[in-house]
């Protein structure tokens, strides 16, 4: 993979952004987590080698945090989307 | 070296991956505790992943105690290992620096120095003077960007012929009686009522009460069979080596400012590494961009480089853990074991993470020295941090 396609910015060479990892979602209530769920939530990953959702910033470039979905095997872009649209 | 079986329907111990580290507990488990009747299930060969792979930096400079001592053990084991396998593993101990550029790094070599000489570690601090005597082709000036201010300098560390190392254990568990199934790819595993009854592999399915899960960078795939989350992910690691030279090197140089190390082998061949990949992937293919990256740091350490040609370059994957340090033994599933969270940094340790996990195996108990690498740590908030020794430094 050497193109990024930023929702904004269109393709750019994948050293303009930077990986924020898998797209995990967040504890609704915070203080209410036993130790275990939180260990879980800071931590654990699902690591899945198959197709990921995870974030990217195109931090050389608009600044937006967005969405990809890749194939952790061969590294193929499926698609990527700003976070608002992930449902759609 | 090693024979062909037929898969049995049941062994004692199931080992995942054909690693260093499933082939060295398979060794100790025979050697040490007559524990012959067991698997290796690899999907590839012995030594298609991290094993033979990585650019074999032994050492044991860490920054934890616990890793620390750790390690060590694994040096002391790789220093009689050639004995003990009857086959060369090539160890070449000829000194490990860690280069410093900025007081911050200093500092942190400092407090190695410190917490190795406590635990009986040769290391110490060296200024650039004593630096250019053990390497006069190091560009020790103050014209650098990043000037050189001092180093960690470790006499025992070293590197060592990773396949050989492989080979060696393969060759002695088969003739203690495990199995090396290589081409045989686990597909699932069994459990019931909470304990591990079995696994699925490409060749058929094999009953076993005890299953260890010592595949480094695939190390999730396999824990998502028993519903088990890893604190790991998944990134490529790259190195390359240059046409032979003139010996002119015989210590190995490691920059974390640089993001680069660099050994020259007993062929005259330079192995240079870098730091992982800017993002987290299964796949084994090489960069552009890190060659011209590792290039260019490197000419900035030896600028009388600057000629030679690259041969070859590759990719492993590295399951990289948050606090740069392993995970090991028992998990929620009764006889499911993991040996996992190597990242880049797991071949020095195969020895004693072989010889702690067949312990465990055959005693049902944790061993003292890999007691703080348990899974549950993570829970219990109680990391062992070693990123400051680990995250370039392999
Ligand atoms: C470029 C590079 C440089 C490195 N440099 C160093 C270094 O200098 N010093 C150091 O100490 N460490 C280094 N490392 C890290 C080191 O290589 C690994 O931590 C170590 O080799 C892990 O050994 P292992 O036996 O646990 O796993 P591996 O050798 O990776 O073996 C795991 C095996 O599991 C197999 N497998 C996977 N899935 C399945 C399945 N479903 N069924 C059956 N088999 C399966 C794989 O095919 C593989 O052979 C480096 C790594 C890389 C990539
Ligand atoms: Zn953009």
């Amino acid at each position: 993979m050497l193109l990024l396609t930023c929702p904004n910015c269109g393709n750019r060479n994948v050293s303009e952004f930077r990986f924020g990892g898998e797209l995990s979602s967040r504890p609704k209530d915070p203080s209410a987590l036993s130790s275990t769920e939180w260990a879980n939530y800071l931590y654990m990953r699902n690591n899945v080698m198959d197709a990921q959702t995870e974030w990217w910033h195109h931090n050389a470039g608009c600044g937006l945090w967005f969405l990809a979905e890749r194939h952790t095997r061969t590294n193929e872009v499926i698609k990527t989307y700003p976070y608002a649209k992930r449902n759609a | 070296m090693w024979r062909s079986h037929e898969l049995k329907k049941r062994y004692d111990v199931v080992i995942i991956g054909g690693g260093a580290h499933g082939l060295a507990c398979a060794y100790y488990l025979a050697e040490e505790h007559g524990i012959t009747d067991v698997a290796i299930l690899e999907k590839s060969y012995i030594g298609a992943g991290g094993s033979g792979r990585n650019t074999a930096i032994v050492r044991s400079n860490y920054l934890t105690p616990e890793g620390v001592r750790f390690y060590d053990e694994s040096v002391k084991l790789y220093e009689q290992l050639s004995d003990d396998l009857n086959f060369n593993v090539m160890f070449s101990q000829r000194g490990h620096l860690t280069l410093a550029h900025t007081d911050g790094g200093v500092n942190t070599m400092r407090r190695r120095a410190e917490v190795n000489q406590i635990e009986g570690v040769d290391s110490r601090l060296i200024w650039p003077d004593e630096i250019k005597r053990l390497c006069p082709y190091l560009d020790v000036s103050d014209h650098p960007r990043y000037p050189i201010l001092a180093a960690l300098y470790h006499p025992p560390g070293g590197i060592i012929r990773h396949d050989a190392v492989v080979w060696g254990y393969a060759h002695q568990a088969d003739v203690r009686g495990a199995h090396i199934h290589q081409n045989t790819e686990v597909t699932g595993i069994k459990v019931k009522k909470g304990k591990v009854t079995g696994v699925e592999t490409t060749r058929g399915r094999i009953k076993t009460g005890t299953v260890l899960n010592a595949t480094a960078g695939w190390a999730s795939t396999i824990t998502t069979m028993v519903d088990i989350k890893l604190p790991l992910t998944t990134i490529p690691l790259q190195a390359c080596v240059t046409e032979p030279l003139k010996p002119f090197l015989d210590v190995v140089v490691v920059s974390g400012s640089l993001h680069v190390y660099i050994s020259q082998t007993d062929r005259g061949e330079l192995v240079m590494g870098a730091s992982v990949d800017p993002f987290s992937s299964y796949s084994m293919a090489g960069s552009l961009t890190f060659l011209e990256g590792i290039a260019g740091h490197v000419l900035e350490l030896f600028p009388a480089l600057s000629n030679v040609r690259i041969l070859r370059q590759w990719a492993g994957i590295c399951e990289m853990p948050p606090d740069y340090s392993p995970i090991m033994g028992f998990t929620p599933v009764n006889g499911f074991l993991i040996d996992v969270g190597w990242g880049t940094y797991g071949f020095k340790a195969s020895p004693i993470a072989g010889k702690t996990l067949a312990e465990l195996i055959a005693t049902d108990k944790t061993p003292d020295l890999i007691a703080p690498f348990r899974l549950s740590r993570f829970e219990e908030n109680d990391l062992v941090g070693e990123k400051g020794a680990a995250s370039v430094g392999h």
